[in-house]
C-alpha cells in the first residue's frame, strides 16, 4: 500500500515536471515557428539555438517588480491566475501516456474534463473583474462567453466518441483504438473531430479566437492589470492549455500513446522499451497538434465577435447535434442494438 | 483519514454558505457560493457517487454560477452597492426556518436508519444511472426535457429586441 502510493507521487511528479518542461519550450517552440513564417531567425542567442531562452524568460519575470493597481480587488486579483494554472494542469491528469501510464483512471474522465474546463473559466473571469479596469473586464467577459459557448460543442463533439466507446473513461477511450489504424476516432469521428478541434481552439483562447487578448483593441485582454510573476502565471496557463489541448486531441482522436502498424514495423518491443515508445509516439502526436495549432495562429487572421458566436452557436452546435445523430443510427444499423 | 475530510468539507460548505449569506458584497456572495458548491461535489465522490458530483460541478458551478457572476459583473453598480443584511420580518422567517427544520428532522427520524459509513466504492454508476433514465424515470426526463426547452425559448423571447422598435 505504501509503496503503491509511494509510485504514485513519483508518477505524479514526473509527469507533472515534464508538463512543465514542455509548457516551456512551448514558448520557445511558438517563438521558433512565428519567426520561420515570418522569414525571421526567432530567439537564438541564449544557450545553442537559443534553447535556454525559456529559463531566461521565466528568470525575467521572476525578477520584473510587481504592481498590482490601486484600484484592484486584492484577494481576487492574487488568487484569479493560480485558479487559471491549477485547472489547466489538473486536466492532464487523466490522459495516459503509455499503456498503463496515467495519474488517475476515472470511470467518467472525458466528464471530468469537461467539469474542470468549467472551472477554468473563473479564473480568467475573477482576473478581468478584480482589475477595476474596463480593458480587463471586456476581455474577461468576452472569454467566459466564448468559453461557455464553445464548451457546448465541444461536449456534443466527444457524446459521438463516447457512443461509440461506449464508456466515458479516457483509458477505455484509447483502448477502444487499439486494434489498427482505421479505428482511430479521427476516422470513425471525422464531423465530431472537426468540431472538437475548432472548440478547442475558442477554449484555448488562441487565433482566429483570440478575441479576449486581441491587442488591438483591449491593450492585453483579461491580464492587461497582471505583471511579472502574476502575468507570467497567466502566460502559463495559455501554453498549458494548448499542450492540454493537444494531448486530449491525441488522446481522444488519434489513438493516444499507440503506435501506428505496431505489429507491423515492431512486433516483438515489450516491456520497458514499449512504454518508452509509446510515450515518445504520444509526444510526437501531441506535438504535431502543437504545431497545428501554431500554424493556424500564425496563418489565419481574427474573427469578428459576431461571427465568432455565430459560428459557435448557428453552424458547429447543430452540426455537433448531427455528429451525435448520425453515430446513433450508425450504431443500431451496424451493431443493430 | 475519510472522517477527517468529510469534516474538512462540512466545514467549507457551512462556511462559505454563511459567507454567501451574511456578506456585504454581492460578488463575494456568489465567489463564496462557488466553494460552497464545490464542498458539496466533494461529499457527493466521498459517498462513491462519481457522476453526480462531476454533474454538480459542471451544472452548477460551470454554468449557473457562471451567469449569475456574469450578470453581477454586467451590471457594474450592483457591485459598489452595499448591500442590506439587515433583519426583516423576524418572527415570519424564524417561523418558517423552524417548521422547515422540524419537517426535516421527522423526516430524517421516519426514514430510520443513516448508513454510518460510505458505501463500498462502486464500480461506476453512470450506466445503472443512464439506464434508469430511459427505462423507469422515462416520463420525469421527458417532462424535464421540455420544461427545459420552455425555458429556453421564453428566455430567448424576452431577450429579443422588439423588430419594430429597431425599425423606428
Amino acid at each position: 500500500m505504501k509503496l503503491e502510493l509511494l509510485g504514485h507521487l513519483i508518477l505524479t511528479v514526473a509527469i507533472f515536471g515534464s508538463l512543465f518542461l514542455f509548457v516551456a519550450y512551448a514558448v520557445y517552440f511558438e517563438r521558433k515557428v512565428a519567426a520561420k513564417m515570418q522569414n525571421r531567425v526567432g530567439p537564438d542567442r541564449v544557450g545553442w539555438y537559443g534553447l535556454l531562452q525559456p529559463f531566461a524568460d521565466i528568470l525575467k519575470l521572476l525578477l520584473k517588480e510587481e504592481i498590482i493597481a490601486t484600484q484592484a480587488t486584492k484577494f481576487v486579483h492574487t488568487l484569479a491566475p493560480a485558479i487559471s494554472v491549477i485547472m489547466a494542469f489538473i486536466t492532464f491528469a487523466m490522459i495516459p501516456i503509455a499503456e498503463g501510464f496515467y495519474i488517475a483512471d476515472i470511470n467518467i474522465g472525458m466528464l471530468y474534463m469537461m467539469a474542470v474546463t468549467s472551472i477554468g473559466v473563473y479564473g480568467v473571469t475573477l482576473a478581468g473583474w478584480s482589475s477595476n479596469s474596463k480593458y480587463s473586464l471586456l476581455g474577461s467577459m468576452r472569454a467566459s462567453a466564448q468559453m461557455i459557448s464553445y464548451e457546448l460543442s465541444m461536449g456534443l463533439a466527444v457524446v459521438g466518441v463516447i457512443l461509440i466507446t461506449q464508456s466515458i473513461s479516457v483509458v477505455s477511450i484509447v483502448e477502444s483504438q487499439t486494434e489498427n489504424i482505421l479505428y482511430w476516432n479521427i476516422i470513425r469521428q471525422p464531423l465530431g473531430f472537426l468540431i472538437f478541434w475548432i472548440a478547442s481552439f475558442a477554449e484555448a483562447n488562441r487565433l482566429p479566437f483570440d478575441l479576449p487578448e486581441s491587442e488591438q483593441e483591449l491593450v492585453g485582454g483579461f491580464h492587461t492589470e497582471y505583471s511579472s510573476m502574476r502575468f507570467a502565471l497567466f502566460f502559463f496557463a495559455e501554453y498549458t492549455h494548448l499542450i492540454v489541448a493537444s494531448s486530449i486531441l491525441t488522446t481522444v482522436y488519434l489513438g493516444g500513446y499507440q503506435i501506428p502498424f505496431q505489429s507491423f514495423l515492431f512486433p516483438g518491443l515489450d516491456g520497458w522499451w514499449l512504454v518508452s515508445a509509446q510515450i515518445l509516439t504520444f509526444i510526437l502526436k501531441m506535438c504535431l497538434f502543437v504545431f497545428l495549432f501554431m500554424w493556424v495562429r500564425w496563418t489565419l487572421p481574427r474573427f469578428k465577435y459576431n461571427h465568432l458566436m455565430e459560428l459557435g452557436w448557428k453552424y458547429l452546435l447543430p452540426l455537433g447535434l448531427l455528429n451525435v445523430v448520425l453515430t446513433a443510427g450508425w450504431l443500431l444499423i451496424y451493431d443493430g442494438f | 483519514m475519510e472522517v477527517a475530510i468529510f469534516w474538512l468539507l462540512a466545514v467549507i460548505i457551512i462556511a462559505s454558505a454563511a459567507a454567501t449569506v451574511f456578506s456585504k458584497n454581492i460578488i463575494y456572495s456568489a465567489f463564496s457560493l462557488l466553494f460552497s458548491f464545490l464542498g458539496v461535489a466533494g461529499i457527493y465522490a466521498m459517498l462513491s457517487a462519481d457522476f453526480l458530483a462531476v454533474t454538480q460541478i459542471m451544472v452548477y458551478v460551470g454554468g449557473i454560477l457562471t451567469l449569475i457572476l456574469f450578470g453581477v459583473m454586467l451590471t457594474n453598480r450592483i457591485t459598489m452597492m452595499s448591500l442590506k443584511t439587515d433583519v426583516f420580518n423576524f418572527i415570519p422567517g424564524l417561523t418558517i426556518a423552524a417548521v422547515m427544520l422540524a419537517g426535516l428532522l421527522y423526516v430524517i427520524w421516519v426514514t430510520g436508519t443513516w448508513a454510518s459509513d460510505s458505501p463500498a466504492a462502486w464500480d461506476t454508476t453512470v450506466e445503472t444511472i443512464g439506464t434508469l433514465t430511459i427505462t423507469r424515470f422515462l416520463l420525469p426526463f421527458e417532462v424535464v426535457a421540455i420544461l427545459l426547452l420552455i425555458a429556453v425559448v421564453g428566455a430567448s423571447f424576452i431577450a429579443r429586441k422588439d423588430k419594430q422598435k429597431i425599425q423606428s
